[in-house]
């Protein structure tokens, strides 16, 4: 067996004509739309792009297919045929050593807005509003397994509940911030108790369809919602205290109040630190619900829903719950983004922003805490740094999720969970 | 108020045959494997933009006559169209036959994301469009106005109809149609008895991309300017069509589009056009709610 495993190894002959049957499909692929390019009814012809693509992907194919036949590469085809298991079980006693990072990191971020320039404090505020969108939708997705494209829409709930609340009602944020979770919540409960029903993938085009109707009903109703020019959204204040120079209506602002010098940086320190509290809120109330019975329940109906009905798991309850923690999430985020804009428009809530939603949940890994809060810095950070490439960021993350299922459809991080030890002097 | 029931009505009726046409694509997929093609919205944008290009090249090299150039365009189309979904399935959903649910889903999202970017990245963001075809117009007059039938709209009818009957045909008595229909029922004794079904779902998917690309060549000659987002909405009303002749079923996806594409005409020629997709997706969401099995098709029965 080793013996033909050794000869197989370099079958280069093998590797050359996947190559080029992979190149001639490039050709014919890529051939038109790359090559040939629309200008008006005329068109200019490309044909540098064209070679260099094929030679990518001739290149690619080559080293891909000696790969596959190294015992590595082997290895990686044989796993194709199998499901890996979802969670990796430690010793019941082991204690991570994240216990030790957790306090001090927690501190970092504490410290870390009185020293960083404005901008770098709104990119790590994006960066965070992210974390809990993505925390939100790994509850619904990671945990409970369910599909749910149209996310944004209880995003845009949150937000839009701010600037129509300030508008129609007079409410601030700190009244809005719970308000907006509950709306939310409620919203997915509505959406959620009749589709929840059915069969899983259907979820997912309810929802998508959901989300799509929330966009362009706020982008078509002028009178209500100002349509696509948006709406403006009230400023965030301590205890009622403004944190701009001048406060409104002879009040008095923040920085006389307590006897500061005037910082523009104000507003943003004070949502930052809002947002970073809710964070660890969230975190906590999550890690608490998957050691819950309802966080298992949630598992478990992911692994196997006939399973979980024949044990008299009441599905659409279990499901239910899920949907409706993550979309009040999401409602939360929303909040947070409306006042850290400053303004709200249609624009900020498409598809798309659900699809890289769920590539943070992908890349992640689906349940994995850790690996969704990295996932939300790396891709909401990563284009600002880079933002020379930003032409090329929806195409990065498709390219990601698609190589990310068939590497690891459970996420670059594994889900790890201590296992359960039976108590001592216990009759079984 | 006649007129334009009966002006909305063929509309309707050209709109719904196209959406039959690409829900084609999603209702075979669905029914072979189970899964949601997410990225069939796309499939058909990048078939509008072959036919475009198609059409741009064959008027640079002279042709004028309208039966050569849409014959032109239509082989050219369908042809490099199928193989995108050939290399669509290869790619993104044969490496994920025994993953999980969620794998294959979540990959068809990230396809569709890579087909649109990469579209845009090469053609440019920008709307493109194609010259009118075939000029001129059946006018009825009724009451007060007139109702407008173009040839190009006759023309797409007749097109659609005779896609759709070819594709019946092919299902229903060649060998090819055999292996599939068998493959649907039952996939692991299909593969026992000798079909290699692997194959059988790779022509699924170049067929339902060879219907979308006879849809996106129709389209583009009727409405004349698309872009590289045109997939994305279109994708999801073929897909309330399949939904709503009930998934998995050929003569359903047909229907579905036939209704959908005059539900919506009516709604824009008697209520609000800027809410029309609001009503489709609308339409959805409540059939699959009260009627998830749609109307021609079977109620889902889970099995252990």
């Amino acid at each position: 067996m080793s013996s033909t495993l050794a000869s197989k190894r370099f079958d280069v002959k093998k590797s050359l004509v996947d190559a080029v049957l992979a190149g001639l499909i490039a050709l014919i692929v890529f051939g038109p739309i790359v090559g040939v390019v629309l200008d008006g009814y005329a068109f200019n012809l490309q044909p540098d792009r064209v070679a260099a693509m094929i030679g990518a992907v001739m290149l690619g194919r080559f080293v891909l297919s000696l790969f596959l036949q190294t015992p590595r590469g082997l290895a990686i085809l044989a796993g194709f045929e199998t499901v890996g298991s979802g969670v990796h079980v430690r010793d019941p006693g082991y204690q991570s050593h994240l216990r030790w990072v957790l306090p001090l990191l927690v501190v970092v971020a504490l410290v870390f807005p009185f020293f960083a320039s404005k901008y770098l404090l709104t990119v790590v505020i994006l960066g965070l509003i992210y974390v809990l969108l993505g925390l939100g939708l790994n509850i619904v997705v990671g945990l409970a397994g369910l599909l749910d494209l149209g996310y944004v829409a209880f995003y845009a709930i949150g937000a839009y509940g701010l600037a129509l609340g300030y508008e129609h009602l007079g409410l601030g944020f700190w009244s809005v911030l719970p308000l907006a979770a509950l709306a939310a919540a409620l919203a997915g409960g509505l959406l959620g108790f009749p589709v929840l029903r059915m069969h899983g993938d259907y979820l997912a085009i309810v929802t998508l369809g959901f989300g799509e109707i929330i966009r362009l009903v706020l982008n078509n109703w002028l009178a209500f919602t100002g349509g696509p020019n948006g709406m403006s959204v009230p400023a965030p204040t301590f205890l009622g205290l403004e944190f701009s120079r001048r406060a409104k209506d002879g009040g008095v602002p923040f920085h006389e109040f307590f006897g500061i010098d005037y910082n523009a940086n104000f507003k943003f320190l004070f949502i930052y630190l809002v947002l970073l509290l809710v964070v660890l809120l969230v975190l906590y109330v999550k890690n608490r619900l998957t050691r819950m019975p309802v966080g298992r329940a949630w598992e478990a109906l992911r692994e196997d829903e006939i399973a979980c009905r024949a044990m008299g798991l009441n599905h659409v309850l279990v499901k239910l719950s899920a949907f409706m923690i993550g979309a009040s999430t999401a409602g939360l985020a929303g909040v947070f983004f409306a006042s850290y804009q400053g303004f709200v428009n249609p624009a900020s809530f498409t598809f798309f922003e659900s699809a890289l939603i769920l590539a943070i949940v992908v890349l992640g890994g689906m349940g994995s805490t850790v690996g969704v809060v990295l996932a939300a810095f790396v891709l909401t950070v990563a284009p600002e740094l880079l933002r020379s490439f930003a032409e090329y960021r929806v195409l990065l993350f498709g390219v990601l999720m698609v190589l990310m299922m068939i590497w690891r459809p459970r996420g670059l991080i594994r889900v790890s969970r201590n296992g359960v030890q039976p108590r001592q002097g216990v009759a079984p | 108020m006649d007129g334009i029931f009966l002006q909305q009505m063929i509309n309707g009726l050209t709109l719904g045959a196209v959406y039959g046409l690409i829900a084609i694509g999603y209702t075979m997929v669905y029914g072979i494997i189970g899964m949601i093609n997410f990225a069939h919205g796309e499939v058909y944008m990048i078939s509008a933009y072959l036919a475009a290009i198609s059409l741009a090249v064959l008027a640079y090299f002279g042709l004028e006559s309208f039966p050569l150039l849409i014959l032109g365009t239509l082989l050219f189309t369908i042809c490099i169209t199928g193989v995108y979904g050939w290399v669509i399935e290869r790619v993104a959903y044969k490496p994920l036959r025994n993953s999980t649910r969620l794998a294959p889903l979540i990959s068809a999202i990230g396809m569709s994301l890579v087909l649109q970017n990469y579209v845009q990245i090469s053609q440019g963001a920008r709307q493109q469009g194609v010259p009118t075809l075939l000029e001129g117009a059946f006018k009825l007059n009724i009451g007060e106005g007139f109702v407008q039938l173009t040839y190009t709209k006759v023309f797409i009818l007749i097109a659609a109809f005779v896609g759709m009957a070819l594709l019946t045909y092919v299902i229903q008595y060649t060998k090819l149609g055999r292996m599939c229909r068998a493959t649907q029922q039952d996939r692991k004794m299909a593969s026992i008895l000798g079909i290699n079904t692997d194959r059988v779902i790779s022509y699924v998917f170049v067929i339902g991309a060879a219907m979308a690309a006879l849809a996106g060549v129709l389209i583009t000659m009727n409405y004349g300017t698309f872009d590289f987002y045109a997939g994305f909405i279109i994708g999801i009303k073929a897909f309330t069509a399949a939904v709503l002749g009930g998934i998995g079923s050929l003569p359903g996806a047909m229907l579905g589009g036939l209704i959908l594409g005059v539900a919506e005409a009516q709604f824009s020629g008697m209520v609000n056009t800027d809410y029309k997709d609001v009503f489709s997706f609308s339409l959805l969401v409540l059939i699959l709610i009260f009627r998830p099995q749609g109307l021609l098709g079977r109620p889902h029965v889970a099995k252990v």
